[in-house]
């Protein structure tokens, strides 16, 4: 296969926008449906059962707070690279990118504590409707951040050399959005629940 | 200094056009990155699948007009394969065929010439979206040899019929056909945001949103329609796969709800049907305008009400659950939103109307599939008020009334419309001239017999004949002679249709092997595809178009000739 040569095409601006801050949002545009989807469904059975309140009591409380505070301040890290990109400090750039990976890996590792612990006092899948929509939406959402991880992976070779350093900010732009999404599922899920 | 310097420092030293170095067969076809190969594969595809899903169409019509004969090139008919065939022709002909033909194909080959630039803006993104959709496609095939036979809950797939293996008796079928539809929709989804950020960003110089011809308004919106509808179907489509595989009980009546699919589904299905329509309605304004020699009558007008199509499209869907158990309050509220659709869609078509007022018209294959496809959608739409009425509906639901209406939209729509695409872009993909005598042959009959199908369904339907009966031997009142010489009619009526191919087969082969030479514009047309070569090489244009006037500048008073191309300086 010959060399792939980016068109002309890429490199116009009618909107003033960049071609890749424009797509990105349309990609989150996209998102946004599937989430808000998934979320109203599980909202309109939410108010029709108040009994789910007393399920929630058995999701963890703690483990999702403290998972709020990690990816919010992942997300901290990323507007950090974002500014060092733009600053085309590279050695920055790098390592706040390697910091949000980490806020990540943090992030998946309590949701698999969570998960364990829940499986294991019988709180599957099927259990009911309500546990259903919470293995679906949390994993749906940790798919989210495992994508969002792996593309900052492949990112670092080229932040380290300068290269593509507009990227930085696009999946900065996406870790934004995986964050959001958490700020509706922490609540939904883990706040709204009998106990509270 | 943000990243958009870093970007204009990219656009500095991509502005020289790059040569195109010689590229080897599978880099050139198969794994290209050219989005006119790429619209091809799309569309070819899609052909390849239209005549998977007419050929089922044309088994389960021989057997609904004889349900003991021996169906030539099938065999006889089991009822499990009835229903996955019945299934299996609606899923094929709405993802495999009307959208890769009518949204993938066209927009790719069409968006980047019609914008004038050289690519898409992610041309790697392009050629992924097809490969995603090419193994959807393998996979939606491989349903049928899977143990139980392919799917065969209907292309809606309502649960629980769908979800548990004990009623649907295709304990595999069912979970590939809704990853294939999932892998599907993927591959839209990838192909959707490079249509709208290349038509956003990537215009030719001097080209104004307004400038832009109305065919990639029309793909822009329906692509963002789709984007916009699809997302709870994608959390739908999840959730219906841990039904069948897992267990769950979204959407049981148990703990969850069957409706909450149907919802889900049509909040998707109907806007769909509108994602179809729309790129239609755009080639049509473009062939009228050009076999006319005539201003398209109320441009903006056209893409504002396109606009309101698309709003309105949203809050409609209710109407195919009339007797899902919904609240007749509601139920209200839609047939009315329903029935304010056709506002928008009837303001585009008589502005189309009135564009051939006065006009020079010539009627050309292109043309006459396209004024076709405005009489005959004419009537699938308004049958559809029929339909939108929820009291009417009532008793229409699930009939053949329901079959012949949303034929009457989606054959103008897809046979109609792509045969329109196919003899208006034929010379500018393959450079050679279809035979004219040979596309009036097809035209006339096709359309003809396309109507001596559904009309007799049509009444078939008010006589209360339900749709997806595989024998109707067992129901008194529809097993009657009279019942039975519809039916009869509308399978004679189909082999007439499929007959009247073979001119089109043979004008295809005959043209490709000694068509006159098209050369870049024989239609004499505004638009910027037209200025590029036929077929159009690697990059479009030696040297990229500048724009200096809107697209439909024809007859102007005081030219000589009765074009004003779009990049021709005066």
């Amino acid at each position: 296969m010959s060399a792939f040569q980016v068109p002309i095409a890429t490199n116009r601006c009618a909107t003033g926008i960049p071609t890749g801050r424009l797509a990105i949002w349309w990609v989150l545009a996209s998102e946004i449906v599937i989430f808000g989807g998934l979320v109203a469904c599980y909202l309109l059975f939410r108010f029709r059962h108040p009994e789910w309140a007393a399920e929630a009591e058995h999701t963890k409380l703690a483990a999702g707070a403290i998972n709020t505070f990690v990816l919010l301040t992942s997300s901290l890290f990323v507007v950090l690279a974002h500014v060092a990109a733009s600053n085309k400090d590279t050695v920055n750039a790098r390592k706040y990118l390697i910091w949000t990976i980490l806020g990540g890996l943090i992030f998946l590792c309590v949701k698999a504590y969570e998960y364990t612990s829940e499986i294991s006092h019988g709180y599957t899948i099927t259990r009911s409707v309500f546990w259903a929509f919470y293995y679906t939406a949390t994993a749906l959402h940790g798919l989210h951040v495992i994508g969002g991880m792996t593309i900052m992976g492949l990112l670092l070779p080229d932040v380290a050399k300068g290269k593509n350093l507009q990227r930085v900010e696009y999946i900065g732009i996406y870790w934004h959005f995986v964050d959001v999404v958490w700020l509706f599922l922490f609540p939904l899920f883990y706040i709204a629940s009998a106990a509270s | 200094m943000t990243s958009s310097s870093t970007h204009a420092d990219m656009a500095h030293a991509a502005d020289s056009h790059a040569h195109h170095a010689p590229q080897s067969f599978w880099s050139k076809y198969i794994f290209s990155v050219d989005h006119k190969i790429i619209g091809l594969q799309y569309t070819l595809t899609g052909i390849f699948m239209a005549v998977v899903g007419v050929y089922m169409s044309y088994v389960f019509r021989m057997h609904l007009a004889d349900p003991t004969a021996h169906i030539p090139f099938y065999g006889v008919l089991s009822p499990a394969a009835y229903n996955s065939l019945v299934t299996n022709h609606g899923t094929i002909m709405i993802f495999w065929v009307a959208m890769p033909i009518l949204l993938a194909g066209l927009g790719n080959y069409c968006i980047p010439l019609m914008i004038g630039c050289d690519d898409m803006v992610f041309p790697r993104v392009n050629r992924l979206s097809f490969q995603i959709f090419f193994l959807s496609t393998v996979l939606l095939l491989v349903g049928f040899m899977a143990p139980g036979g392919a799917f065969g809950g209907a292309w809606t797939s309502y649960p629980p019929l769908s979800a548990k293996v004990e009623y649907n008796l295709t304990p595999h079928g069912n979970v590939i056909w809704l990853l294939a539809v999932a892998l599907e929709i993927v591959a839209f989804l990838l192909g959707g945001i490079n249509f709208v950020t290349t038509a956003m960003n990537s215009r030719a110089k001097g080209m104004k949103m307004f400038d832009m011809p109305v065919l990639v308004w029309m793909i822009v919106i329906a692509t963002i329609i789709f984007m916009m509808s699809v997302g709870p179907l994608v959390a739908g489509a999840v959730m219906l796969l841990l039904d069948q595989t897992l267990g769950t009980h979204f959407f049981a009546a148990q703990g969850g709800d069957p409706v909450l699919w149907q919802h889900l589904f049509w909040f998707f299905g109907h806007p769909e049907v509108y994602v179809l329509l729309l790129p239609e309605l755009g080639v049509v304004c473009e062939i009228i305008c050009v076999f006319s020699r005539k201003p398209l009558f109320g441009y903006k007008t056209i893409v504002y009400t396109t606009f309101m199509v698309g709003i309105l499209s949203m809050i409609v869907w209710a109407h195919h659950q009339f007797i899902a158990g919904i609240d007749p309050r509601m139920a209200s509220i839609f047939s009315l939103t329903t029935i304010i659709i056709s506002i928008p869609v009837a303001v585009i078509m008589f502005a189309m109307i009135a564009t051939l007022f006065k006009g020079s018209i010539e009627f050309k294959a292109p043309m006459l599939w396209s004024i076709g496809l405005i009489v005959e959608f004419l009537l699938g739409g308004v049958t559809g008020i029929y339909l939108g009425s929820s009291a009417l509906d009532v008793y229409f639901h699930d009939t053949y009334f329901v079959v012949a209406h949303f034929h009457y939209t989606l054959i103008p729509l897809v046979a109609f419309g792509g045969f329109a695409i196919f003899t208006y872009y034929f010379p500018k993909v393959t450079g050679k001239m279809l035979d004219e005598r040979l596309g009036q042959i097809h035209f006339w009959g096709s359309a003809i017999a396309f109507n001596f199908i559904f009309i007799p369904l049509f009444f078939s339907g008010l006589a209360g004949e339900h749709r997806r009966i595989y024998d109707y031997s067992g129901f008194a009142e529809l097993a009657t002679p009279q019942m039975q010489s519809l039916r009869t009619m509308a399978t004679h009526a189909l082999l007439v249709m499929l007959a009247f191919q073979i001119p089109f087969v043979i004008n295809v082969i005959k043209s490709l092997l000694k068509g006159a030479p098209a050369g870049a514009n024989p239609w004499k047309a505004n638009t910027l595809e037209w200025t590029a070569d036929s077929p159009p090489p690697h990059g479009n244009w030696a040297e990229l178009p500048e724009v200096h006037r809107g697209p439909y500048e024809y007859s102007v008073p005081g030219r000589e000739q009765d074009y004003w191309p779009q990049n021709a300086p005066n």
